[in-house]
């Protein structure tokens, strides 16, 4: 009790001294979490969106299961495969993407990418499916279609955006193997406080805790915000 | 239609009585997987907080088997940084601990978190480094002019950074080279993380850093691009005692609750024993044809 | 009269099933025609072709003059637009509703048209509403603004007013005629009630199993039907 009580003390104390090393830590996490997002976001709604709009999709029976697969793939695994492929000894070891944010960038992008393409998916197969007919028949081209459906399943690609992000901010196995958690390079909050488990510093460990949570909050706060007013339009 | 309500009542009425059954389902299943932990025909657990190089050399695995079935007894062991053993100690979470941080083990027992300090080994630490060695300290006897060397060079040094015992070692030995270990120097690298992954990190990008010999000798294989460069190909031939490592074994103060002090003092006394002792002396010797290990218990040293 | 539509040995088959078997079709420049029949009759699917959502699986169909060969080009397929029976609105606003044909097309959507129709519709007080929160008659007369608001050559209506109350089949039914009289806009229109078909069309057809069993003036077709099968359908007699 006394080291959870701590903890919300040592969190505040932190936030409100500014420590440079936990604004560096902060800043990076944000970085990586939030290019790996906005990469599997770009390439995953499209993709998501084409697979749920494709009515007779060749291969839809290995396809579909897969990407559910995807969607609960351990990250420990990805950062593993990515470590692999990024190491001295494999394919991409010229890159010299081993120990560096873009790595963790990469492995990240894994993580998210089959959470986006899964739940657009989902979200898109949810719309009416009169709304395509009615759509073309107002003379919507292919492209259009999709745009608005995907629009008008933006409840669920939104819940889609929010989950890959909770899922890859709070992920530590994959950025602690393929960044190495360098104090200073590749440091992210999750590997931090594992850092800080392992030295026994429990109420340091808590209060980075706190803050990581804060910051999912405020970002999924955000997210909310912009899916109730887009629901009002 | 009454028909049809009828049958649609009966469903949700077998679905309703379904409830308990499932509850009871759930209940059975919870109990099987706390089952599972305990031990059987009355096996005692003794939990065991020790660092993770200690683990990783493979040393317990060999040993204990021989303590589990002497004392009918299961040896739960937990691998961490010697902060946090320490910690697991001092908050009665663990039984007995075993750990290579001198000060730090006797300011536990000053503390009064444990009973009583007893040796048990020692080994020691060698500073690896890349094939080509930019550096150029094959050879130094001294660990802290080999780390003068490198600084000057500004070749890459990975640290473990982690409060370790490992770590501590390596800020003494900067400390002895008169200089302080600077991680804004972007030549010298503080990772945090246990001493098999600081390894991979300084095989891959060919940096500098200080292990202990057993896990470096245990990781051999996918280490090709490291080499001993300071500590001699064996322990006998390490001509720096600040290498040296010495291993305290505690158990942890009974007041704490929830502790169990005879089996700990049983694990203590086996620990300690000259037949346990002799067995530390030859483990290595055929993997790595080199002993991990020295002996060093006080009833070894009087024998 | 020219004709906006020509088909000419028009069958539509899925797989097996035949649902539409029209050797020759005329829909007239200008006209409303209504087509009756018994559920299942293809009426729809004839729809859907002179939409252009589907190419019939044998035959030809002309459109202003020119044989839609395969697909139909997008400017051709934009001349047509139907309302369905369900109006499938966006989860948007009334207005936006209203506008998404001027978008669709990348048109000015500033322009009065959509005020317009939304004023003629009865809907202006309700523009600003979420689309879900409107009533079946409203959600109905918004599909009709918006499909009016794209000005097309030809207006397809499959049962539009199917499940609404009379105020709702009145204003929709006044709206259809003065679009066909001011605008000259080509109407077909499916219905269940026939008396709908007798106050609209000029023309009226009768489809039973895919084949046009008669198609007269439509006085005509009811006061003095040619065929037995369209006599027996006027008197209620389920058919087939």
């Amino acid at each position: 009790m006394e080291t959870l009580g701590r903890s919300f003390a040592d969190a505040v104390g932190l936030l409100w001294n500014m420590d440079p090393a936990l604004i560096e830590t902060v800043v990076l996490t944000l970085e990586v979490t939030l290019v790996a997002l906005v990469i599997a976001l770009v390439i995953g709604i499209p993709v998501g969106a084409a697979i749920g709009l494709t009515r007779h999709l060749p291969g839809r029976w290995l396809i579909v299961p897969l990407i559910y697969t995807g969607m609960g793939l351990p990250p420990v695994t990805v950062g593993l495969f990515t470590y692999l492929v990024l190491s001295n000894q494999g394919p991409l070891g010229g890159l010299g993407w081993l120990f560096t944010p873009a790595g963790m960038i990469v492995a990240q992008t894994i993580i998210a990418l089959p959470l986006v393409v899964g739940l657009t998916m989902a979200a898109v197969q949810g719309v009416d499916p009169n709304l395509p007919v009615q759509m073309v028949s107002l003379g919507a081209t292919r492209r259009q279609v999709a745009s608005v459906t995907l629009l008008e399943a933006r409840v669920g690609v939104t819940a889609a955006v929010v989950a890959a992000y909770g899922a890859i901010i709070s992920e530590v196995g994959a950025v602690m193997l393929v960044g190495g958690n360098i104090e200073g390079e590749t440091r992210v909050l999750t590997t931090a406080i594992v850092l800080e488990t392992r030295r026994g510093n429990f109420a340091l460990a808590m209060a980075l805790g706190i803050i990581l949570l804060s910051l999912a909050f405020l970002t999924n706060f955000a997210f909310h915000r912009l899916q109730v007013h887009q629901g009002v339009r | 239609m009454a028909a049809v309500e009828r049958e649609e009542h009966a469903s949700i009425a077998s679905t309703a009585s379904a409830y308990p059954l499932i509850l009871l389902l759930i209940v059975v299943m919870l109990l099987a997987v706390s089952c599972a932990g305990k031990t059987s025909d009355g096996e005692r657990v003794l939990r065991l907080a020790t660092t993770t190089s200690t683990n990783d050399s493979g040393l317990l695995d060999a040993l204990l088997p021989s303590f589990e079935s002497e004392y009918n007894a299961r040896v739960d062991v937990v691998a961490v940084g010697t902060g946090q053993a320490i910690a697991l100690g001092e908050a009665g979470d663990a039984d007995v601990i075993l750990v290579h941080a001198r000060a730090r083990e006797e300011a536990f027992v000053a503390e009064g978190h444990g009973t009583a300090r007893s040796d048990v080994m020692f080994n020691d630490f060698v500073i690896v480094g890349p094939t080509d060695d930019p550096a150029s300290i094959t050879g130094i006897p001294l660990a802290s002019d080999a780390l003068a060397s490198i600084a000057a060079t500004e070749a890459t040094f990975a640290s473990r950074g982690d409060d370790s015992g490992t770590h501590s070692k390596e800020l003494s030995l900067w400390d002895a080279a008169g200089m302080s270990s600077d991680p804004d120097a972007g030549w010298y690298k503080s990772l945090g993380q246990g001493m098999g992954s600081t390894l991979n990190y300084s095989n891959e990008v060919g940096a500098y850093t200080l292990t202990d010999r057993g896990t470096f000798l245990a990781q051999g294989d996918s280490l090709q691009n490291l080499r001993v460069m300071v500590g001699g190909a064996s322990i006998d031939d390490n001509a720096d005692p600040s290498l040296l490592n010495p291993y305290g074994v505690i158990p942890v103060n009974p007041d704490k609750g929830g502790i169990d002090a005879e089996l700990a003092d049983r694990f203590v006394e086996w620990l300690t024993s000259i037949e346990t002792q002799e067995q530390i002396e030859i483990f290595g010797i055929e993997s790595f044809g080199q002993p991990l290990f020295y002996p060093d218990s006080m009833a070894w040293r009087n024998r | 009269m020219t004709a906006t539509y020509e088909l000419t040995d028009v069958r539509h088959c899925y797989g097996d099933r035949c649902v539409v078997d029209i050797p020759t079709l005329e829909v007239r420049d200008g006209e409303i025609l209504g087509l009756v029949g018994p559920s299942g009759a293809g009426k729809s699917t004839l729809l859907r072709l002179l939409d252009f959502l589907e190419t019939p699986t044998q035959g030809r169909i002309t459109y202003a003059g020119t044989e839609i060969d395969g697909d139909a080009s997008l400017s051709t397929r934009r001349d047509v637009t139907t309302v369905f029976q369900r109006p499938m609105l966006l989860k948007r606003s009334v207005a936006a509703n209203v506008r998404i044909g001027r978008k669709l097309r990348g048109l000015d959507t500033k322009c009065g048209n959509t005020e317009r129709w939304l004023d003629r519709l009865g809907l202006t007080d309700l523009a600003d509403a979420p689309a879900r929160t409107l009533s079946a008659g409203e959600a109905q007369r918004v599909a009709l603004a918006r499909a009016l608001v794209i000005e097309p050559s030809v207006l397809l209506l499959d049962e539009p007013t199917g499940n609404l109350d009379p105020y709702n089949v009145g204003l929709i039914e006044e709206i259809v005629r003065s679009e066909n009289t001011e605008s000259g806009t080509t109407i077909v229109i499916v219905t269940h009630d026939v008396f709908q078909a007798r106050r609209l069309a000029d023309r009226t057809g009768l489809m039973v199993a895919g084949s046009m069993v008669e198609l007269a003036d439509t006085e005509a077709f009811f006061s003095t039907p040619q065929e037995p099968q369209t006599a027996a359908f006027l008197r209620g007699d389920l058919l087939i």
